[in-house]
């Protein structure tokens, strides 16, 4: 198989990617995803997990009513995450639409990375001049990181050439700025989909591979995410191309986050244990991670009044 | 930078464990005869965890007259609702109690606490329940109008799963009415003692469980009694033939849950993955003390040398060590017997020119231990790929055609399990049909409900237990 | 050579038969060449028997495994026909049977009638079981987690039997049906001093469609014969209905034991009118289950 990363490729070559991967048998890859959530990660280790995730936080709002305060707030959060405790590292970066891009970048600098959501998120319903033109719009704007979204549609009918050709496109607009492909797999729904999505991604270019926009139920699953991590592990052995994963929307607790690393640590390896291979898309995980972390530090639970809302 | 898991310890506080075990006949913990006892060790780190009574003659003839004299007393003539009622509790209590057995059932055992945790105790309960329902249903179950109890079971089990295999054994005896005699085995002998404590809190009447503990003699003199109906054991073939010669010409029921050599086949177009996942669960599970493990890996030879390399890949990944550790994915080997067994195996297929391969992991200094290990280049004429090894050993052969793999699989006098791994719907169903196994998983390994019928082919033995074919070894039904 | 219908009142010479073995769809004699001679219930000569050895017996066990694949691979539906045509095809041979049984069991008309017309009944009334055994036996099973599973009967294999002494053909019936409707093949030693039933029925299953080697038939002592069945590796069970000898059961038991064969053995006063129920199609039986996951 042809592997070489963005090239123009015809519809049957890329039918023949994703027919000629292996199934994913859903119980299985279930039951595994349950299995490595049965891992008890505890006193040192745990706390070296927490850093590590908080680290790994793309601190998200996307909201119709975001205001260039809510962002600024949400950067201040984003840079020191604790303002009574300095050890706790910066998140790896801020995540908004791409109209607050500026006020966003402004008020970050280069301490963390500024993510825009682009190409008419979340549904992706609009032309390809429109996608791109967004996606221009937030990298003039300052954006480090583009957060696009793949065409479901397209991808359940079976045009994968329009998947792919969409991503390659965006991708070529994005110059020095990471490109990450939200897949939306909660609208893809079969793990099948999930792995054939990841190679059209990953082939067509992009830094990393992400599960949800976060507006749609399930969002990131643990299931999804292993079959995710999978296919970056079995992408860099055919390629040597290390394509990073994102689990985005309902990861709320600690403890599910330590699960996803465990999950990370176990498919990939610890090589994928870098902000620059992993992100969380949260914006409710990040207080639990901080409330987590000042008991270990103190050795007693803390409490909502003790962190910060944004 | 490497994410270490720090010791995750389950607590023993949970158990308590007495310096002694007497015998437990008539309801009561009572001294063998002759006031012998043997130690019972934990294969982790080798400490003496209690002492135990060594059963002899005696000892289980009383047990088998405590054993009648509850049969006809009591437990025959009790209403199938009261009994269920009971069975019922028993279930409830190993729920309430099932920290406490998993903690012990590793500690004496060696296995995994996630095992034990998520497995082996949670499908004890569920065995009971199960059978609890049946007790009074019986006339329901297609074995005539009314069958009838037979009166007192005589069973030996083995270590690799001491309380789910007592569960396995009592559950369906008790719900139809038998009364047991049970002879754990002589290695994991305190679950079943923390069982007859759970009896007594119970209230089940005294003499319907009675739990002899010694070694192979006692279990001898236990399937040997005039005093018994039915014999049911579960260990290996060797033993099986034995007990099947002492209960010949008797009128006992006889039930034999054998060894195997259980064929895990994969076809190319199997969810990869998830064949991984399989194969590991499939014959390193419990450290491949398992009768119906996947101990013979049969691969396409298209897919060889991904298999291969992506299985030593996973393997490496397996974490050995501390049983109660929470994150243990291969615990210790039950027995320096055992390992020594496995080791005599292993080196069989070095000699016979198989190539082994064994998960760099660093064995701990006391205990019994041996790594994950599989072997290529086998051919079904190795030693490795015809004997039950019963450890952590892998023997992977290769075949062509849907018809190479199931000749290949059903070439063995045993006939316990088979694994087939393809996402062609009619493939699987052209393959179970051909499977000299009495389970075969297709795309899953090792999986185990009490509604399920498990049971063997050949050599692996005959009867089932669980399901609705598990109530048959205990009932007198229409003819012999 | 005059006219045949000159010699009617000749007494006549009767044609005595040897009966042969039945042996993979043939009528062979024993390798070892003996016979053995048979009386009726007045102690008459009867007939002369072929007296099977034990490579006999050896070579019926080739044949019956050859028989089991293809045998299993069939239809129930299939199966079904073939036991309810040999129903049929011993009916057209009532008065055959009917004379049979009195000769060799000493009973009068009516009551040999009774025995025949048990017998052919049986006979369907197992015929009917081929395709009806998975439903009845087998089961969908409601396990806790996201699986179909399911049950299946499936055949035991070969299996060898000693037929009922006594009742030589409503036994022998009682036998062989249970044992081949489940899709196993079968050899069966026939009832040592009653056999000549058995080799007509053996003659009704050559003429039927019951393929080659399915029923093995041999005559002989199954005191000498099973033995080497009952210890036979590509034997998978033994059915002692016949051995009324508790020692020659034992260890015919014992001897099973090497291979762990099922094994059955009805109380040797069995009535063999009595309803049969399951059990004996049941004794050969072994139960498959599958498990396959539920998932997209």
């Amino acid at each position: 198989m042809n592997l070489l990363i963005g090239d123009s490729y015809g519809a049957s070559h890329l039918r023949e990617v994703v027919r000629g991967l292996s199934g994913v048998d859903e119980v299985g890859a279930t039951q595994r995803a349950a299995m490595l959530g049965t891992r008890s990660i505890k006193t040192s280790s745990k706390a070296w997990a927490i850093d590590l995730a908080i680290s790994m936080v793309d601190l998200t709002t996307l909201e119709g009513m975001d205001t260039p305060h809510k962002v600024r707030a949400m950067c201040a959060k984003a840079m020191r995450p604790d303002p009574t405790d300095h050890t706790a590292p910066p998140v790896a970066a801020v995540c908004v639409y791409g109209d607050m891009v500026k006020v966003a970048r402004h008020e970050v600098g280069t301490a963390v990375h500024v993510a825009a959501v682009a190409t008419a998120f979340p549904s992706g319903r609009a032309s390809l001049d429109v996608k791109l033109l967004d996606t221009t719009n937030a990298v003039d704007a300052g954006a480090d990181e583009i957060d696009m979204v793949i065409d479901r549609g397209a991808y359940l009918a079976g045009d994968y050439k329009k998947v792919y050709d969409e991503i390659v496109a965006i991708k070529a607009k994005c110059g020095a700025a990471h490109l990450k492909v939200i897949l939306e797999t909660g609208e893809l729904r079969t793990l099948d989909n999930v792995r054939g999505a990841s190679w059209l991604a990953m082939l067509a270019g992009a830094d990393f591979i992400k599960t949800s926009t976060g507006k749609v139920t399930p969002a990131a699953t643990p299931p999804v995410t292993l079959v995710m991590l999978e296919a970056v592990r079995d992408f860099a052995s055919a390629t040597g191309k290390h394509v990073g994963v994102k689990a985005a929307g309902g990861i709320r607790s600690s403890k599910d986050a330590i699960k996803y690393l465990v999950l990370v640590n176990e498919t990939v390896g610890d090589n994928w244990l870098t902000p620059q291979l992993f992100r969380f898309g949260a914006s409710t995980l990040l207080n639990d991670l901080l409330m987590q972390r000042q008991r270990l530090g103190a050795g007693h639970y803390s409490g909502p009044d003790y962190v910060t809302i944004d | 930078m490497p994410f270490e898991y720090a010791p995750a310890p389950e607590s023993r506080s949970v158990v308590n464990i007495k310096p002694q075990y007497g015998l437990f006949i008539d309801g009561d913990f009572v001294e063998s005869s002759a006031g012998k006892f043997f130690p019972t060790i934990n294969p982790a780190s080798e400490e003496t965890l209690s002492e135990v009574s060594h059963g002899d003659q005696d000892d289980v003839a009383r047990a088998v007259a405590a054993a009648r004299k509850a049969y006809d007393d009591v437990w025959s003539r009790m209403p199938g609702f009261e009994r269920s009622k009971y069975v019922f509790r028993l279930a409830r209590l190993l729920q309430e109690r099932a920290r406490e057995f998993a903690v012990l059932e590793s500690l004496d055992n060696g296995k995994p606490i996630r095992e034990s945790r998520d497995v082996d105790v949670p499908l004890a309960a569920a065995h009971f329940f199960y059978y609890a329902g049946w007790a009074d249903k019986l006339e329901h179950a297609g074995f005539g109008p009314n069958p009838r109890p037979l009166g007192v079971a005589a069973q030996v089990i083995p270590w690799n799963f001491p309380l789910l295999m007592l569960a396995w054994k009592v559950a369906p005896a008790l719900a139809t009415g038998n009364t047991v005699v049970l002879k754990p085995a002589e290695t994991t002998p305190l679950t079943a003692l923390l069982f007859a404590e759970l009896c007594q809190q119970a209230d089940l009447p005294p003499g319907v469980v009675n739990i002899v503990t010694g070694d192979g003699s006692t279990g001898h003199h236990l399937v040997s009694s005039d005093g018994v109906d039915k014999v049911a054991f579960t260990g290996s073939t060797e033993v099986g033939r034995q007990i099947q010669r002492i209960v010949a010409g008797t009128d006992k029921r006889l039930t034999l849950e054998l060894g195997g050599k259980g064929a895990n086949i994969v076809f190319d177009d199997a969810p990869i993955d998830e064949v991984i996942e399989g194969i590991v669960n499939g014959i390193y599970f419990n450290q491949g003390h398992v009768c119906c493990a996947g101990s013979r890996l049969l691969l396409q030879e298209s897919i060889f040398d991904e298999v291969t390399t992506r299985l030593k890949e996973r393997l490496t990944r397996l974490r050995l060590g501390d049983p109660l550790d929470k994150n243990t994915d291969i615990g210790a080997i039950n027995s320096a017997e055992q390992l020594r067994r496995i080791e005599q195996i292993a080196v069989s297929g070095d000699d016979e020119g198989a190539e082994r391969w064994s998960s760099p992991c660093i064995l701990p200094d006391r205990g019994f231990w041996y790594p994950p290990t599989l072997f290529t280049g086998v051919t079904q004429a190795h030693r490795i790929a015809r004997e039950e090894i019963f450890g952590p050993v892998l023997s992977v052969l290769t075949f062509r055609t849907p018809d190479e793999a199931v000749e290949k699989a059903n070439n063995t006098p045993y006939g316990l399990s088979a694994g087939v791994w393809t996402e062609k719907g009619s493939r699987i169903l052209w393959m179970a049909n051909r499977l000299r196994a009495g389970v075969v998983w297709a795309n899953t390994f090792n999986k185990f409900d009490p509604a399920s019928p498990f049971g063997g082919f050949g050599e692996s033995g005959f009867g089932r237990e669980g399901g609705v074919q598990g109530l048959l070894p205990y009932l007198r039904s229409e003819e012999r | 050579m005059g006219s045949l219908r000159s010699d009617e009142n000749r007494k006549r010479l009767a044609v005595n038969k040897t009966h042969k073995l039945f042996i993979a769809g043939a009528f062979p004699r024993s390798e070892s060449g003996r016979s053995y001679e048979v009386f009726d219930s007045h102690h008459g000569f009867l007939a002369n028997m072929a007296k099977a050895s034990r490579k006999d017996a050896r070579d019926a066990a080739v044949a019956a495994r050859n028989a089991q694949r293809g045998w299993a691979n069939a239809t129930a539906y299939n199966r079904g026909q073939i036991l309810y045509r040999m129903a049929e095809l011993m009916e057209g041979r009532r008065s055959q049977f009917i004379s049979e049984i009195r000769q060799c069991e000493g009973l009068n008309n009516h009551d040999a009638e009774v025995v025949v017309s048990a017998s052919i009944d049986r006979l369907v009334w197992y015929a009917g079981w081929s395709d009806k055994l998975a439903q009845v036996i087998g089961n969908a099973n409601a396990v806790a987690g996201p699986y179909f599973n399911f049950s299946l009967p499936e055949p035991t294999g070969v299996v060898a039997t000693v037929a009922p002494e006594s009742s030589s053909l409503l036994g022998l019936i009682s036998v062989i049906a249970p044992t081949i409707v489940a899709s196993n093949t079968i050899i069966v030693i026939a009832s040592e001093t009653r056999p000549v039933p058995a080799i007509a029925l053996a003659e009704v299953i050559a003429t039927s469609d019951v393929p080659a080697g399915v029923v093995n038939v041999l005559t002989g002592s199954p005191a000498e014969i099973m033995p080497w069945l009952a210890s036979h590796a590509d034997v998978n069970g033994i059915d002692l209905s016949g051995v009324a000898d508790a020692q020659l059961a034992k260890e015919l038991e014992t001897e099973a034991a090497g291979t762990i064969k099922r094994i059955r053995r009805p109380s040797p006063d069995h009535d063999w009118f009595s309803d049969p129920g399951l059990g004996a199609i049941r004794s050969f039986l072994e139960i498959k289950t599958v498990w396959h996951p539920q998932g997209t």
